[in-house]
């Protein structure tokens, strides 16, 4: 502890944590406050104009990074004229279906499984070993199992994402189960409830902001293992769509795809959290 | 008109791994009658809460056995509401949805719970929030909802502990006037635990004051001040006349003379 040296990196570090008075609208003490909407736009475009003047100098080929506008007129060429028998749109809708597909069916068995292993000592037991063997191996290093089970077709793609889908709904229903405060369940039984009725009605609902919070995380892994299954086995999709270009070399496909596939990982984000403000309005409050 | 007996009740929370047996109530003795508004008081830890888990049903009894009309508790039920300290709204029903939610559990219909609720939300001067979202309320109303919730199913008795406790000081004050005037248009029984010796004397019509290790019950005062301010006279006259001010002393030395045995400082 040196009471006079080190200004310069302490008064830096000083204004990371706000160690110093602050003015209206800002509180002591608490590390990264502000806004960085700006600063992120900026970031962004940077990153694209520096694209488009490398390409546009030479100083990258177009085979290894095509020109933004490249990229562009491919988006356009492909979603009118198609790739490998499918347009643009057509991918994209059969790799949606699929992950909705396991979304729902993994929604309707984890989030009873969640709850019953909240609920029962018994059951938590039961499905406790099966969970949390399968939870930490990657998807794509039992897609080989599920192809020679399932075969080829839809069953084993979609069966591989809802296995992935299903562990973190299942474990995130469980510890939600936990969230309804003690003096809310013994409300209800003083109100005069059944156990079923503090079931659906008080534990069910206090866990639903943790149960979507868990299937947002749910429905991220889905995507990841979903693209990752179309690039090993599938003649349709946005990930087969993807990996084929990238076998004829490309590249504008496959930047296009890539771009595809981050738009709509972040639609759907934003659809699950469009989700959580109207299903849970009062999360963060009581 | 139904009246709860608390017959030579005794609890004892068997010894944990770093803990002793808790001997939290010891041949507890306490009968209250039709309209009654029975007052506990007492240092942190004599067993209030234990005594009030007991009525409610939450608890069963070591020894001994509680009666109301005759009939042994053995559970939780409507017949007994319990107002709790917080957190036992539902955030995610509205206002009128939170009160009428015991009828609902009983599966009375629509508009017959919605009329039942929205008479006791006026009575309690909440009419005008009813589709409001509970957790917007501030906690003075939130507590009034729960009070509302807790008249809707027409207990016998309304069981409340510490449920002013989180209030500010003139919310709270208003909050007891409200309470004490329900009390009087229902003349149901009431079950009450607070810290504020105030406030016991001010609502109750009987105070109970309690001692721990054991718990039980070492002092009860009839009281008549509440009466006093439903007779017309102001709130903060009756608080501050002379023979309210002298039972306050006295029933203060009582809780501090426990404080200072039970080792003093810890709160
Ligand atoms: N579930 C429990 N297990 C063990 N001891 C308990 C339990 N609940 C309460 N006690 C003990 O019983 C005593 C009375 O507790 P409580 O009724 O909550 O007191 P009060 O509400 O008057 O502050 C305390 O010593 C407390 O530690
Ligand atoms: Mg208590």
């Amino acid at each position: 502890m040196s009471d006079s040296k080190e200004p310069a990196s302490k008064s830096f570090l000083d204004s990371i944590f706000k160690i110093r008075p602050t003015r209206p609208g800002e509180v002591y003490g608490v590390p990264g406050q502000g806004d960085s909407l700006m600063i992120s736009a900026i970031s962004g475009i940077a990153i694209i104009g520096f694209w488009a003047l490398a390409t546009s100098m030479g100083w990258i080929k177009p085979l290894f990074l095509p020109s933004p506008v490249a990229i562009f007129q491919k988006f356009i060429q492909v979603a009118t004229e198609g790739f490998a028998n499918y347009t643009l749109l057509e991918h994209t809708w059969i790799s949606v279906l699929r992950v909705f597909g396991a979304l729902a069916l993994a929604c309707a068995t984890a989030i009873p499984v969640g709850l019953a292993m909240g609920m029962s000592r018994v059951m938590r037991g039961v499905f406790d070993p099966p969970i949390e063997f399968y939870r930490p191996v990657p998807p794509l290093a039992y897609l080989p199992l599920m192809i020679v089970w399932f075969g080829i077709g839809e069953l084993s793609k979609v069966l591989l994402i809802f296995l992935a889908i299903f562990a973190p709904v299942a474990i995130g229903t469980r510890s939600g189960v936990r969230s309804a405060a003690i003096e809310q369940v013994h409300a209800a039984y003083s109100l005069g409830a059944t156990p079923w009725q503090v079931l659906t009605q008080i534990i069910l609902p206090a866990a639903l902001p943790e149960i979507i919070t868990a299937t947002r995380i749910g429905m991220g892994v889905g995507w990841t293992t979903l693209v990752a299954a179309e690039m090993v086995a599938a003649t349709s999709g946005i990930g087969f769509m993807v990996l084929s270009a990238s076998q004829f070399l490309q590249t504008s496909t496959v930047i296009m795809g890539i771009f595809i596939i981050a738009a709509i990982a972040y639609a759907f984000d934003l659809l699950m959290r469009f989700l959580e403000r109207k299903l849970v309005p009062w999360k963060g409050f009581a | 008109m139904g009246s709860l007996h608390v017959d030579r009740v005794s609890v004892e929370f068997p010894a944990g791994r770093h803990a002793p047996v808790v001997v939290a109530l010891k041949e507890v003795d306490l009968k209250i009658q039709p309209g009654e508004f029975v007052v506990a008081l007492g240092a942190s830890g004599c067993g209030k809460s234990t005594l009030l888990n007991l009525l409610a049903g939450f608890l069963s009894p070591s020894q001994g056995q509680i009666k109301l009309n005759d009939a042994v508790v053995s559970g939780p039920g409507a017949d007994r509401a319990v107002v709790f300290q917080k957190h036992a709204l539902l955030p995610w029903l509205n206002v009128i949805d939170n009160v009428a939610f015991g009828l609902k559990l009983r599966g009375m219909g629509k508009s017959a719970r919605y009329d039942t609720a929205r008479k006791h939300l006026v009575h309690l001067g909440l009419g005008a929030f009813e589709t409001h979202p509970v957790y917007q309320l501030s906690g003075g109303m939130q507590q009034r909802v729960g009070i509302a919730r807790a008249l809707a199913s027409d207990p016998e008795i309304l069981l409340m502990d510490e449920p002013l406790g989180a209030l500010d000081a003139l919310t709270r004050e208003k909050a007891q006037e409200l309470i004490i005037r329900i009390w009087k248009d229902t003349s149901k029984m009431v079950f009450f635990i607070t810290h504020s010796v105030e406030e016991a004397l001010f609502m109750g019509t009987r105070l109970i004051v309690m001692s721990p290790r054991p718990g039980r019950i070492t002092h009860t005062f009839d009281l008549d001040f509440g009466r006093r301010f439903l007779a017309g006279a102001d709130a903060r006259t009756v608080k501050a006349s002379p023979d309210f001010i002298k039972m306050r002393e006295q029933v203060l030395k009582i809780i501090f003379g426990d404080e200072e045995a039970a080792g003093g400082d810890h709160v």
